[in-house]
């Protein structure tokens, strides 16, 4: 009974909390301190009952689990269908970790409109943690396009200067690329007469029909990847979003175009995604090495982490692409990392840019004289961005690059070029900002980390070093749905393979 | 000698026969009361209403009468209960107009009775003269609606405007009609469906008697490129005219350019489908551009109503029963929207006198957070963004263009819904991303604070009723073809 209801627990407990943020009543000071606090007590809840989804999980198994189905719509034969498998479940983990985080790195920075900033953070969660759950397409589709509201109204409101248009931008970006996707599951449910994502697997689409629908789910992932060269949106919301707006774009709603990769494009249109396979290495390799040079040269710190990730993106469209367990493994493992390492850094960002307002790299030079705590912290994430053995950004791209390997070799030479220039810009931003002599005096009043921002950043620290020195925890949950997926992939190719030879 | 061949079968028209006869009993005791006339009238008029949508309701078999003129099936009541949703609400929002106003105007609800009464029979008819008529007195109702605030410029100018191109393009209709009994010989709609079907060729005066029809339809839609009169008549009528403009009529007029062409004219779908797929992506398109630059908030309605019924149009352009479910969804979700972004508009009100810029809700957020999320709910429905009602809509309607096979309509139609995210987002900027300038009043009428928030809940919760709208819908999708 638990293990049915847990998910849907988790999926609508961060909006049960923002009902209650939404009925209180008093002084608006009083108000923003018990909405802050209340949002925090919810959202850490949810994220100690989603340990419990690991403690139930079974990872030898490759079937969803913790699945619950309830008719919804009986004539389209859709219904509220969720469940977790290998590839979903550190999604949902990953959501449930940043909210609070995110909460907490907002505590001082919004003093604006609290409330609603907190509602609209634990709307998100539920959004979120749904689309990674949704066995259902039109159930995954509308989380997938309602999550928009709230990051539009979170880059909106409580953003920087330009931040009019880069909400827009963010939103019909991303608006462009999904109403093509509803197009394409639209056509898939008049194709099978229904939207149930496991029917929907099973099925085989006519070739032609194949690279059609393809084509319109890769628009749509390709822009939350982003992918060069639909990835300008991001700088953009990236720059113009409040420090946890950027943490949540990193973390999660980067990882929905990896994640839709693997749940429907490449499940339900093998033989396509076997043939456009070329172009997305040809677009990854773009990206990966177009961005790492355009990160080199920006102003502005948070543009830069902003382009490190479409470029570290790229690495993980290489992977799944590669289609062997070392790839998707590896860019799954990469997928959480730059999760919570792009988070982490722009944490970092948010720390000095609460201090001081400015964001631009020139104004900041040895800080880590008064702040060596933050510089400490700092070089962590820096270097797990880097990919330094040890932390879990290695080993994301050392599996990675294996599997590009296997398939081919230029591929993997030109991804690889990303890790050099990736460390060329990492330590040449980290140089900058916090060595050499403290020349602007307006810095000399800048104070070292609070106890509230070292407790924000110690879980992320310990997960890093943790993914980085002993993987397999993480790994050995996902295998299984991995090795299935890629068997059902290689099985359906050969099929093909086989037809085409009879037909012939 | 056999009683049910002389007297006339009335039994299925009994809910518009109530209605006239109610209406006129109303009209008499309008000038017998002397006081609260206005309240007495407008309270009696929604209570005729809902024993008129009783009356639809308890019919369930589909039937013919007055010599099969006028037709009752399951989407003509599906249409019918709408437009008296449709209808009671705009009443319900008009109280607080109605008061302000120095005129006594106790005709005002019972015009809208008699055009509800036409809106019904286009509903139903089953023949070209009835079409005609219905259409006239719906027609004729609202011109005197539209000019109903006499002693101002704006609202004569809108009733002339609304008259002079109405009486138009009944003429075009007229002409029309008059066209296809030339070349067909008879005037109902099953025997024209015989002649359509037995002959071998299709004679091009039959052809050109249709597209005079389809204009005359397209302009009581009002659809481009028969689009030019509805935003100077949205923008001058009084608002609560306008919100009634917006809703029924268009309803109205949709079901019977459906039953129009899927039931007389299916068979000369080749003809004219390339027609109605050229008007429907014109529509999402002038609509969606040209709302971009509006500023009067009741301007912006007006094309984004005539986009919204471009959308509509894509369930006809399939021109098949999955066609006319996704119609009927569409209608559904769009009557709940509008109802809710009127009553939004006769809440703007600065210093006790009505505003209508999309200016003056700058900063609303702020001052009132909850007219404000009313208006987010309502602006994301209109462009489509799920879980909300709009989203199901537009699903269902695209859902009936995949399934006949039409590719590009639907492509074109779905990017252009990004056109039009645009300036619903833009009101949702003004709302919620600028300052406040000067608040706007609060809402002092319970009636309007009813209809915002119930409207709101409707869409925000409609997932949960698409169940049964949809089964009801689908039931409903099968016009009268079957019926001898």
């Amino acid at each position: 009974m638990i293990k049915q209801w847990l998910l849907t627990i988790v999926i609508f407990g961060p909006m049960l909390g923002a009902a209650f943020i939404m009925t209180l009543r008093g002084r608006t000071d009083q108000i923003a301190y018990s909405s802050r606090c209340l949002a925090l007590i919810t959202s850490s809840i949810i994220f100690l009952i989603s340990l419990l989804i690991l403690a139930f999980f079974e990872q030898d198994s490759a079937k969803f689990q913790l699945v619950q189905k309830i008719n919804w719509i009986p004539s389209l034969s859709s219904s509220y269908h969720i469940g977790v498998d290998g590839i979903s479940i550190w999604f949902v983990m990953m959501s449930t970790l940043l909210t609070p985080i995110c909460i907490l790195a907002s505590w001082e920075a919004i003093q604006k409109r609290v409330r609603e900033y907190m509602i609209a953070f634990l709307v998100l969660e539920s959004m979120m943690i749904g689309m990674f759950c949704a066995l259902d397409i039109l159930l995954f589709y509308i989380f997938f396009e309602a999550l928009l509201i709230p990051i539009f109204l979170i880059i909106g409101v409580w953003g920087g200067v330009h931040r009019f248009y880069a909400a827009f931008k963010f939103f019909l970006y991303t608006l462009v690329g999904s109403v093509l996707m509803l197009l394409a599951i639209i056509s898939m449910y008049c194709y099978t007469g229904t939207t149930n994502l496991l029917t929907l697997m099973q099925t085989r689409f006519l070739p032609e029909m194949q690279t059609w629908l393809w084509l319109a789910f890769f628009f749509s992932f390709a822009v939350k990847v982003p992918m060069w060269p639909l990835h300008t949106w991001l700088p953009d919301a990236h720059v113009e979003a409040p420090t946890a707006g950027s943490v949540m774009l990193a973390g999660i709603l980067l990882k929905i175009g990896g994640y839709g990769f693997l749940r429907f494009s490449i499940p339900i249109f093998p033989e396509a995604s076997a043939d456009f396979t070329p172009m997305v290495y040809a677009l990854s390799v773009m990206s990966v090495i177009y961005t790492s040079l355009v990160a080199l040269v920006q102003q502005d710190m948070k543009k830069m982490i902003a382009y490190s990730s479409v470029a570290h993106m790229g690495f993980v469209t290489v992977g799944i692409f590669t289609m062997n367990i070392m790839g998707v493994d590896g860019s799954i493992f990469y997928m959480l990392s730059h999760g919570i390492v792009s988070s982490a850094l722009f944490l970092c960002v948010g720390v000095i840019y609460d201090r001081m307002r400015i964001r631009e790299i020139k104004f900041y030079g040895g800080i880590a004289k008064n702040m060596p705590r933050y510089a400490m912290i700092f070089m962590i994430f820096m270097l797990a961005s880097v990919g330094l053995p040890g932390t879990s950004g290695f080993i994301g791209e050392l599996l990675i690059l294996t599997g590009a390997f296997q398939v081919n070799t230029w591929i993997a030479a030109f991804t690889a070029s990303g890790l050099i220039l990736g460390a060329a810009y990492m330590l040449y931003l980290y140089r900058r900002v916090l060595f050499g002599k403290l020349e602007n005096e307006q810095l000399n009043i800048l104070l070292d980390l609070s106890p509230r921002e070292i407790a924000m950043f110690t879980p992320l620290i310990i997960l890093i070093l943790s993914m980085g020195i002993y993987p397999s925890i993480f790994t050995d949950m996902m295998s299984a749905s991995v090795e299935s997926l890629i068997t059902n992939y290689k099985a359906a190719l050969n099929e093909n393979a086989m037809s085409n030879l009879t037909a012939g | 000698m056999n009683l049910t061949t002389t007297l006339p079968i009335i039994a299925p028209a009994s809910a518009e026969i109530f209605l006239a006869i109610s209406g006129l009993i109303l009209l008499m005791a309008g000038l017998f009361i002397n006081k609260n006339t206005l309240k007495i009238i407008s309270y009696s008029t929604i209570a005729i209403l809902l024993v008129t949508a009783t009356l639809v309701l308890i019919q369930s078999e589909n039937a013919l009468a007055f010599q099969a003129l006028f037709i009752s099936d399951s989407f003509a009541r599906f249409i019918k209960v709408l437009i008296i949703i449709g209808v009671i609400f705009s009443i319900i929002m008009s109280f607080d107009y109605l008061k302000r106003s120095e005129n006594n105007l106790f005709e005002y609800p019972i015009l809208i009775l008699f055009a509800t009464l036409g809106m019904m029979l286009m509903v139903s008819s089953n023949n070209l003269i009835l079409l005609y008529m219905s259409m006239e007195l719906q027609s004729i109702a609202l011109y005197v609606l539209a000019t109903i605030q006499r002693n101002t410029l704006k609202s004569t100018e809108a009733g002339l405007k609304y008259f002079v191109l109405g009486a138009f393009s009944s003429g075009i209709l007229l002409y029309g009609c008059s066209i296809i009994y030339g070349f067909t010989g008879t005037t109902s709609f099953n025997g024209i469906a015989t002649v359509v079907s037995t002959s071998r060729s299709t004679s091009v005066g039959l052809i050109i008697g249709l597209i005079f029809l389809f204009s005359g339809l397209a302009f009581k839609v009002s659809i481009v490129p028969f689009h030019m009169w509805a935003p100077d008549v949205y923008e001058g009528a009084p608002t609560p005219v306008t919100a009634l403009f917006t809703l029924a009529p268009k309803i109205a007029a949709l079901a019977l350019f459906l039953r129009v062409m899927l039931d007389p004219f299916r068979d000369l779908l080749i003809s004219w489908q390339p027609l109605i797929v050229f008007l429907s992506i014109a529509s999402v398109l002038v609509g969606g551009l040209a709302a971009i630059m509006q500023t009067n908030i009741k301007r912006l309605i007006a094309y984004s109503s005539i986009a919204h019924m471009g959308y509509s149009l894509i369930g006809l352009a399939s021109g098949n029963e999955t066609g006319v479910t996704g119609i009927l969804m569409y209608l559904t979700t769009y009557t709940f929207t509008s109802i809710g972004i009127f009553s939004f508009i006769l809440c703007m009100r600065r210093n006790d006198s009505p505003v209508e810029n999309i200016s003056d809700l700058t900063g609303l957020s702020d001052t009132h957070p909850m007219m404000a999320l009313a208006l987010m709910i309502f602006m994301l429905s209109m462009s489509g963004i799920p879980p909300l009602a709009g989203f199901f809509g537009k699903w269902f309607v695209f859902i009936s263009a995949i399934d006949a096979g039409l590719y590009v309509l639907a492509t074109i139609g779905i990017l252009s819904s990004v056109i039009s995210a645009f300036y619903y987002l833009r009101i949702i900027k003004i709302m919620y991303f600028e300052k406040a300038a000067q608040p706007l009043d609060a809402i002092r009428d319970k009636k309007l604070q009813l209809t915002l928030c119930g409207s709101a809940m409707i869409i925000v919760f409609f997932f949960f009723a698409i169940t049964p709208v949809y089964n009801t819908a689908i039931s409903s999708s099968i016009l009268g073809f079957n019926l001898s």
